[in-house]
């Protein structure tokens, strides 16, 4: 039996439990690097990278690193997305084209595409657009293939009964595949989201000269571990931002749906 | 009483064999345009889920006609077709073999456009309300959005659903959905209703309430409504007549009775009367010789 100490209801309880959660780790590693237990040299401790990164807000220095990263990760979703909703609605409403097509989209997609990096660095420079690139074929995949299985899924009842309402092709579309569909693009969001961050910073880390990726290669370089470390807690929270702001998003859009949606995965 | 039975041997007594089976040279109407819907030797065939395997004949040779004004009502077991006559009839499907006309215009490619569908489940779209899903009907035929959603509230009302509109479908219970879904197929006022066992998965109270909002509704215009159900009491407390179907594969019908009890009738009440006890009997002793036959078909 639960005490109801740790009822799963209980804000408080939840919340206190998970701040003590954080703050042991933190005072854990904390101890660890003091007592030289473990070396700060590798393993940086919690207090310069606090230091660290107010340091840089102070300073302002991150900005354009932080400006940088963020730009990349917000284009390579918008037009990864759109492309993703674009080409799932057409060919999920074009059988012949889905079976002409099915063998090169799994093999695209299990191909491990970080590794387009260096090419997209040749191919568009070293600035921003090489790591859009990037990103872009991270989520595109993400958010076609749930596109693709949400108008799938559309139930044949609703499509029947709507086409024998007078439903035209465009209007089906509008209708019916659209929202079908969004349930299933939001719940990708929140991957690709995830993968967007992914296909920045990979892509600054190759080749760049701003942005948190860089960052983290630069004190990488110098073997300043707190630094990374602060690089990579700072790009979380970012992504942590995000993808709260595409769960507000889908709460309102999705107002019509009883529970949750599903996913199906893609790899990045 | 007034019944056919159209295989002829082996149907049992009661049923007067007095007509020849319904067919495209022997119309039974005498009056052609009467006819909202007639089936002419239509045969439907389905290709095997395999590549190897055989082709499924769902429905073969159904001549059938429905009078415009008429409600009725086809049995038959679990499985055996019914539907598929209903999607030919919707256009949903082309027949494989013969032809279906609407009002004597044979069918050609297309839907049925005099027609108005409503499913065994539930096939309102998730993601609008009640008011939107009832408009959208009318949104898709060309009315303006605001004539169309005051349109769709008086239906609201109509239905029983007064003060609904706002909710989405899954916030509904069982039997609104299916008043919603009542509402979203009169709402464009066919001609012609077609109904795929739409109380089926209704508990019996609601189920009663239903028909008999269902036979309000339709005692208004009459419209030309066929029923399809595996529920024999449902069937003669609603119908004009019966249709009795034979089990699958390759059903056809195998007897028709009129129904010739007054209306407008209770549904709940009807069925404690004499005649609807007498009907029933003739009528199930046809239908039982089918649903044992689809027994043991499908117990082999």
């Amino acid at each position: 039996m639960r005490t109801p100490v740790f009822d799963p209801r209980s804000k408080v309880a939840v919340q206190g439990t998970r701040i003590a959660v954080l703050a042991s780790a933190l005072f854990l590693w904390w101890l660890l690097t003091s007592r030289k237990w473990i070396s700060p040299f590798f393993f940086g401790d919690p207090a310069g990278v606090f230091q660290r990164i107010v340091n840089w807000f102070v300073s302002g220095s991150v900005f354009v690193h932080l400006y940088t990263t963020l730009v990349e990760t917000l284009l390579a979703f918008v037009i990864g997305t759109a492309l993703g909703l674009a080409c799932g609605l057409w060919l999920a409403l074009n059988p012949f084209l889905a079976i002409v097509a099915d063998p090169f989209i799994k093999a695209l997609n299990s191909m491990p595409r970080l590794i387009f990096a260096p090419i997209f660095a040749l191919w568009f420079g070293l600035g921003i657009w090489s790591k859009v690139a990037l990103g872009v074929t991270l989520v595109f995949f993400v958010v076609f293939f749930n596109v693709f299985q949400g108008v799938r899924e559309v139930s044949p009842a609703v499509l029947s009964n709507t086409r024998m309402l007078g439903a035209n092709p465009r209007q089906l579309m509008w209708h019916v595949y659209l929202p079908s569909a969004m349930s299933w693009v939001f719940s990708s969001l929140h991957n690709a989201i995830g993968i967007a961050f992914v296909g920045s910073v990979v892509g600054e880390y190759l080749g760049s000269e701003k942005g948190i990726g860089y960052l983290i290669l630069l004190a990488e370089g110098n073997f300043d571990i707190d630094s990374v470390i602060a690089g990579i807690l700072l790009l979380t929270l970012f992504a942590l931002v995000l993808d709260i702001s595409v769960s507000l998003l889908e709460e309102r859009v999705l107002r019509w749906q009883p529970g949750g949606g599903q996913t199906v995965d893609a790899s990045a | 009483m007034h019944a056919i039975a159209n295989a002829a041997a082996g149907y049992p007594r009661g049923i007067e064999a007095l007509e020849p089976p319904l067919g495209p040279d022997k119309p039974r109407e005498p009056v052609e345009d009467a006819q909202a819907l007639r089936f002419d030797s239509v045969t439907c065939t389905f290709p095997g889920r395999t590549a190897r395997a055989e082709t499924y004949t769902a429905v073969r040779d159904v001549s059938l006609a429905v009078r415009d004004g008429e409600f009725l009502s086809i049995v038959g077991p679990t499985g055996c077709g019914k539907s598929t006559l209903l999607n030919v009839a919707a256009g949903l499907i082309r027949p494989s073999k013969g032809t279906l006309s609407v009002f004597g215009t044979p069918l050609k490619d297309g839907l049925n456009r005099e027609a108005s569908y409503l499913f065994q489940v539930d096939a309102l779209m998730p993601w609008k309300t009640t008011e939107d899903n009832i408009a959208a009907g009318l949104l898709f035929h060309g009315m303006r959005k605001d004539a169309a959603r005051a349109q769709a509230r008086e239906w609201l009302v109509r239905v029983g659903l007064d003060g609904h509109g706002r909710k989405y479908p899954h916030q509904l219970s069982g039997g609104m959905r299916k008043r919603a879904g009542l509402a979203q197929a009169l709402a464009l006022n066919p001609r012609i209703l077609l109904m795929d066992e739409p109380f089926s998965a209704l508990d019996i109270q609601t189920r009663h309430l239903m028909e008999g909002e269902l036979l309000r509704l339709w005692s208004l215009d009459r419209k030309s409504i066929v029923f399809v159900t595996h529920d024999l009491e449902e069937a003669i407390s609603l119908s004009d007549r019966v249709v009795v179907m034979s089990a699958g594969p390759a059903t056809h019908p195998v007897a028709e009775f009129e129904i010739d009890l007054q209306r407008p009738r209770d549904v709940a009440e009807i069925r404690m009367t004499q005649r609807f006890l007498q009907l029933h009997a003739q009528i199930w002793d046809v239908l039982k010789t089918e649903v044992l036959k689809s027994y043991a078909h499908t117990r082999v």
